[in-house]
């Protein structure tokens, strides 16, 4: 980014690496009305961070990023203005609050970019709370990963599995899930569930029970759909 | 065929009929706001019904192939009760929100003093956010209330050619057509308009500016009128070309006046480069689980965990 001009005098604005990436990505990408169209509303919003008046100029930039990006673009256009405007944890609640489902989704893609401790989990949990599978692949991002607590952290695994986000969307699974004994038991018990239900357990379920490293019994293999063998009556905890 | 319906209200409706909709044709919805039938008490039950058509209706649209767009508006019954008028305020950070297409349903419901402040305040939000509006016309005393309708609208910042007036009829459609509107009408089982009256007023009219649309609620109502009217037209002598241009080419027509209509479906076009939307890609076997495949299809997101953007 070539805007970290500080007309305000607080100490310079590093650009992350992967924000820097993106933007260059982001450019090869518009057209160059979209193009001038960005690097105008970002040079405001390193100029006029804040909130000022019924609504803050960048924060109508925000909103109005698809049209002018097309919306293929507006995601990245959202985070690199959110980070322009260095929105702390306090600005990002209320730009998630006041947005539409795709601002929303650019919230939570900025949180590892812009927000150092866990101040900005109660963003992470209200999109967990969703059934909105865009919100929700974009809350288990690195932020969660970080700072996500282990309880809620098992449940948005289990929500991904239920909802059919990609648990690929997962990020930091790997270490997350290492010798955690107590998603294998949730991930077993919700196997059992679909099984005794007659219903194909997800291939992604395999696959996190095998990160835990547990030696928990493995679930049956897909079982095909509609059949009528008996499963018992476990499966029926939750 | 196919179908954008221009006016209807999905958040009364099932996946049933999103599914039956789109078997029939229907690739595009508008969702204006409206009354909910139980009367809201506060301006924080608008914010979250706004927030509704701005985020999960879309989502629900899109599992079914549908574009969904809305507009936002306070309606003409609730511009009576004070404590509801303040959303006027909450408005003007909703109109720059890229999926609102226009400022509706506005209008007249019992023509009070209320009413005519609260028309001609949003006709002016309207201009100011170069938005069409979309407005309704009264159920009771219709032709005065169309008159009266036209009135403001002439007063206002806003062109003509940048209104839709909805639910005309018989009476109704030829002033409203000379005052240089677009044309709405509402296709009902019972009430308002039906297929062989609107086959009538489009040999009569032309289909030039015209809309039908099935306002589906939580009344009696049908989703699927806008088909019936489609199916009816073509069995009366119209062209397909003639069907595709009140359909489809009319309403794209009239609310892309907003400059925001986005009719790329999320979720059909899993391949797209550059897609930082996870928009995602169709369930690889939507057969084998029911329960899951309808929850899936079209808007279970490819994973891109590393970056914002693909």
């Amino acid at each position: 980014m070539n805007h970290l001009h500080d007309a305000l005098g607080t100490p310079t604005h590093v650009t992350p690496p992967a924000l820097a990436a993106l933007h260059t990505r982001l450019n090869g990408r518009l057209d160059a009305a979209a193009r001038a169209w960005l690097d105008r509303s970002l040079d405001e919003a390193a100029a006029h961070p804040g909130t000022h008046g019924p609504i803050s100029v960048w924060e109508l930039r925000i909103a109005e990023a698809g049209r002018r990006c097309g919306p293929d673009h507006a995601e990245a256009a959202r985070v690199l203005l959110l980070h322009a405007a260095r929105a702390d944890a306090t600005t990002l609640v209320r730009v998630y609050r006041q947005g539409t489902a795709d601002e929303r989704r650019a919230v939570l893609q900025a949180l590892p970019h812009l927000v150092p401790g866990p101040d900005a989990l109660p963003i992470v949990e209200d999109a967990l709370r969703t059934n909105d599978t865009r919100l929700v692949a974009a809350a288990v991002g690195p932020y969660a990963a970080l700072h996500l607590d282990v309880h809620n952290w098992r449940h948005a695994v289990l929500k991904c599995l239920f909802t059919g986000v990609p648990v690929e969307a997962v990020a930091d699974l790997p270490r997350r899930a290492r010798a955690d004994a107590e998603l294998a038991r949730m991930l077993a018990d919700y196997a059992d569930e679909r099984t005794a239900a007659g219903r194909p357990v997800p291939q992604d379920l395999h696959h996190v029970l095998t990160l835990t490293e547990h030696p928990a019994t493995p679930p049956g293999t897909d079982a095909p759909h509609g059949t009528d063998a008996p499963h018992g009556s476990d499966g029926k905890e939750s | 065929m196919r179908i954008f319906d221009p006016h209807i209200h999905m958040t009364s409706r099932t996946t049933d009929d999103y599914e039956a909709m789109h078997a029939a044709g229907v690739r595009a919805v508008v969702e204006p706001a409206f009354w909910l039938g139980q009367p809201r008490t506060s301006v924080a039950s608008f914010l979250d019904y706004f927030d509704s058509l701005l985020g999960w209706e879309p989502f629900r649209a899109a599992q079914y192939g549908i574009a969904h767009h809305c507009t936002l508006a306070l309606n003409p019954k609730e511009a009576n009760d004070p404590r509801c008028v303040p959303v006027l305020d909450e408005l003007p950070r909703y109109l720059v929100k890229d999926h609102v297409v226009a400022v509706g349903e506005i209008g007249y419901d019992s023509m009070t003093p209320a009413e005519d402040t609260a028309l001609a305040a949003q006709l002016q939000l309207a201009a100011t956010y170069e938005l069409p509006a979309l407005v309704h016309t009264p159920h009771r005393d219709k032709l005065a209330g169309l008159r009266r309708t036209l009135d403001v609208v002439r007063e206002s910042a806003l062109p003509p050619d940048h209104v839709l007036i909805d639910h005309l009829n018989e009476t109704t459609v030829k002033e409203a057509k000379d005052g240089g509107c677009w044309l709405g009408f509402s296709v009902y089982p019972d009430t308002k308009m039906d297929e062989e009256r609107m086959v009538t007023v489009l040999q009569e009219y032309g289909p030039e500016k015209v809309l039908v649309n099935s306002a589906a609620d939580w009344g009696k109502s049908d989703p699927l009128k806008t088909r019936k009217v489609a199916d009816a037209l073509l069995k009366a002598g119209f062209t397909e070309d003639d069907v595709d241009q009140v359909l489809w080419r009319n309403p794209v027509a009239f609310y892309g006046l907003s400059g925001r209509l986005d009719l790329d479906v999320a979720g059909t076009d899993a391949t797209h480069e550059g897609n930082s939307i996870l928009r995602g890609a169709p369930k690889t076997d939507p057969g084998t689980d029911p329960d899951t495949a309808s929850k899936n299809r079209d808007t279970a997101p490819k994973a891109e965990p590393t970056t914002t953007e693909a």
